[in-house]
C-alpha cells in the first residue's frame, strides 16, 4: 500500500512551519512520529497535498522538570517517556501508559504531541492526560495557548487544535503529597489500543479520606472523558473496597459508549466499570505506599 | 516532485532520488536492493519489516523513506560480519526458531535492541517485548529461546 502522492516539508523552525499552514491552509497535515498519520495516508483515509514533518524543527523534543510539572515536547517519543528515570520517579504513572503504547516499535516513532493531536477514540494517552490534569499548549500566527486536557477532545479524531496551530508542548503537573495513579486497560489483541482504558489519579489525606480524585475513560466512546460520577462518587470517602466498587459503577456514565467489532454497547460498558475499579483499586494502593 | 535521499545502510552509502511517498521499506527492497526485510501486514501490527535506524527499532512500512534522509540504517544483512553470524541469528539456529521464515528479519532486528536495552532478559521481557512482531507459524516458544540462547552467549563474549 502507499498513499496519494504528497509534496514533502522538513523546515527546522517553528515560525517556518506556521508560515507553510498558513499557505498551504487545509491540504496540509503536519507530520510528527508519523505512526498515526501515515496508516491513515496508505489506506487513503487521509491524503494531504502537503505534507509538513517535524522531525527537524528545534525545541519540540525532551522532558524537563520545571517546579511542579513537567513540560513535555511534543515530539518526544513514547520510548523517550517509559525509559525517562525522572519520569518513572517522579511520576511514574507516566512511563507506565507509554510502556503499553503499541509495541517496542511503535513507541520508537511514536509521540506524544502526534497522539494527542490525532485523538485516536482508543488511544492510550488521552485517558492519562485528562486524570493528571494536563495542560496542552499550543502555538499558532498569534502565540502560545494553553488548553486543559479535559477541554481537548471534542469528538471523534477531533480536538481543540485550530487551523494554523501546532500542539508544541504538553504539561503535567506534580500530585500534591498522598497521590496515587494508575492507567488499566484492555488491550486489543493485535493492534494494543485500548478497547478500553480508564486512568485514575487520587489524593488521601493523613486519616485515609480521599481529598482528590480524577478519573478518565478512552477506547469505549468516540473520545476520551472525565469520568465525574466516579470522581464525585470517591471524594469524601475512605476509599475501601465496597466504596472503590460503588464509585467504579458510573465509569460508563457520560461516555458515548460505541459498539464496534471489539464488542457490544454493553460489554464495553461492562468493561469500563472493571478497569475503573481495577485502576482505582491500583491508584489507592500506590497514594498509601 | 523528487527529493534528493542520503542514508548509510549497513556501512553503505546510498543516494537516490524518490517520490516522497515511497515508504522506507519499499526504498531499502526495490531500489536498495535489499530483500531482507519483509512486507508482512502493511498495516504496522506485524514487524516482520522492522530495521534498526540510527539504532532504534523501527516498522520500515510506517514511515516514508524521506524521513531516514541522513540517517544511520541497519537490515537483517548487516548483522553478519565476515560469513559469521550474529548471536542472535545462531540462537534461531541453535533453538530452531523459525518455522517458514517470513517473520524471522523482523524478529531478529526486534531482538537485538531488546538485547541492547535488556542485556539478560526475563522470559516475560522478551514476550513483552515482542508485543509487535507476529508469527504466523505460532513458533513463540522456540523464538522466546532463541533469544535466551543469544543473551547468554553475548554475555559470555563480553
Amino acid at each position: 500500500m502507499y498513499p496519494a502522492a504528497f509534496d514533502y516539508y522538513a523546515p527546522k523552525h517553528i515560525k517556518e512551519v506556521l508560515g507553510l499552514l498558513g499557505k498551504l491552509k487545509d491540504d496540509a497535515k503536519v507530520l510528527a512520529g508519523g505512526h498515526s498519520l501515515i496508516p491513515m495516508m496508505k489506506l487513503r483515509l487521509a491524503q494531504p497535498k502537503h505534507l509538513v514533518d517535524l522531525r527537524k524543527v528545534s525545541g519540540l523534543s525532551g522532558i524537563k522538570l520545571n517546579g511542579k510539572a513537567f513540560a513535555i515536547g511534543a515530539m518526544t517519543t513514547h520510548w523517550e517517556i517509559e525509559s525517562s528515570a525522572t519520569v518513572k520517579s517522579k511520576l511514574p504513572v507516566l512511563a507506565e501508559v507509554a510502556s503499553v503504547i503499541g509495541d517496542p516499535a511503535v513507541r520508537n516513532k511514536g509521540t506524544l504531541g502526534g497522539s494527542l493531536a490525532h485523538a485516536d477514540p482508543a488511544a492510550d494517552w488521552p485517558a492519562a492526560m485528562i486524570a493528571l490534569d494536563a495542560e496542552i499548549v499550543c502555538e499558532g500566527p498569534k502565540g502560545k495557548r494553553k488548553v486543559a486536557a479535559d477541554q481537548w477532545f471534542l469528538g471523534l479524531m477531533a480536538t481543540a487544535l485550530q487551523d494554523k496551530e501546532i500542539l508544541v508542548q504538553v504539561r503535567v503537573p506534580l500530585p500534591a503529597a498522598g497521590s496515587g495513579a494508575a492507567y488499566m486497560k484492555f488491550p486489543h489483541p493485535a493492534s494494543r489500543f485500548a478497547v478500553v482504558g480508564v486512568c485514575a489519579a487520587v489524593t488521601l489525606d493523613k486519616q485515609g479520606t480521599c481529598v482528590k480524585a480524577s478519573v478518565a475513560v478512552t477506547g469505549a466512546g468516540t473520545k476520551a472523558v472525565r469520568a465525574k460520577g466516579v470522581e464525585a462518587a470517591l471524594v469524601g470517602k475512605k476509599l475501601e473496597a465496597a466504596a472503590i466498587e460503588a464509585a467504579a459503577q458510573k465509569a460508563a456514565e457520560g461516555v458515548d459508549v460505541q459498539a464496534d467489532l471489539q464488542g457490544s454497547v454493553e460489554y464495553k460498558a461492562h468493561l469500563c466499570r472493571v478497569f475503573a475499579k481495577r485502576a482505582i483499586t491500583e491508584a489507592v494502593k500506590r497514594a498509601g505506599a | 516532485m523528487k527529493l534528493p535521499v542520503k542514508m548509510t545502510i549497513n556501512g553503505q552509502k546510498t543516494s537516490d532520488e524518490v517520490e516522497p511517498r515511497l515508504l522506507l521499506v519499499h526504498y531499502i527492497r526495490e531500489v536498495v536492493g535489499l530483500t531482507g526485510t519483509h512486507v508482512g501486514c502493511d498495516t504496522s501490527q506485524c514487524g516482520a519489516c522492522t530495521i534498526l535506524m540510527n539504532g532504534q527499532a523501527v516498522k520500515a512500512c510506517t514511515m516514508f523513506a524521506v524521513q531516514a534522509d541522513g540517517a544511520t540504517i541497519t537490515t537483517i544483512e548487516g548483522l553478519a560480519r565476515n560469513g559469521e553470524l550474529h548471536p542472535i541469528q545462531q540462537g534461531f539456529w541453535e533453538k530452531h526458531g523459525l518455522q517458514c521464515g517470513f517473520c524471522t528479519p523482523g524478529m531478529i532486528m526486534t531482538a537485538y535492541q531488546l538485547l541492547e536495552r535488556y542485556p539478560k532478559p526475563t522470559e516475560e521481557q522478551i514476550r513483552h517485548q515482542l508485543e509487535g512482531n507476529l508469527c504466523r507459524c505460532t513458533g513463540y516458544h522456540n523464538i522466546v529461546k532463541a533469544i535466551e540462547w543469544a543473551a547468554e552467549h553475548m554475555a559470555g563474549k563480553k
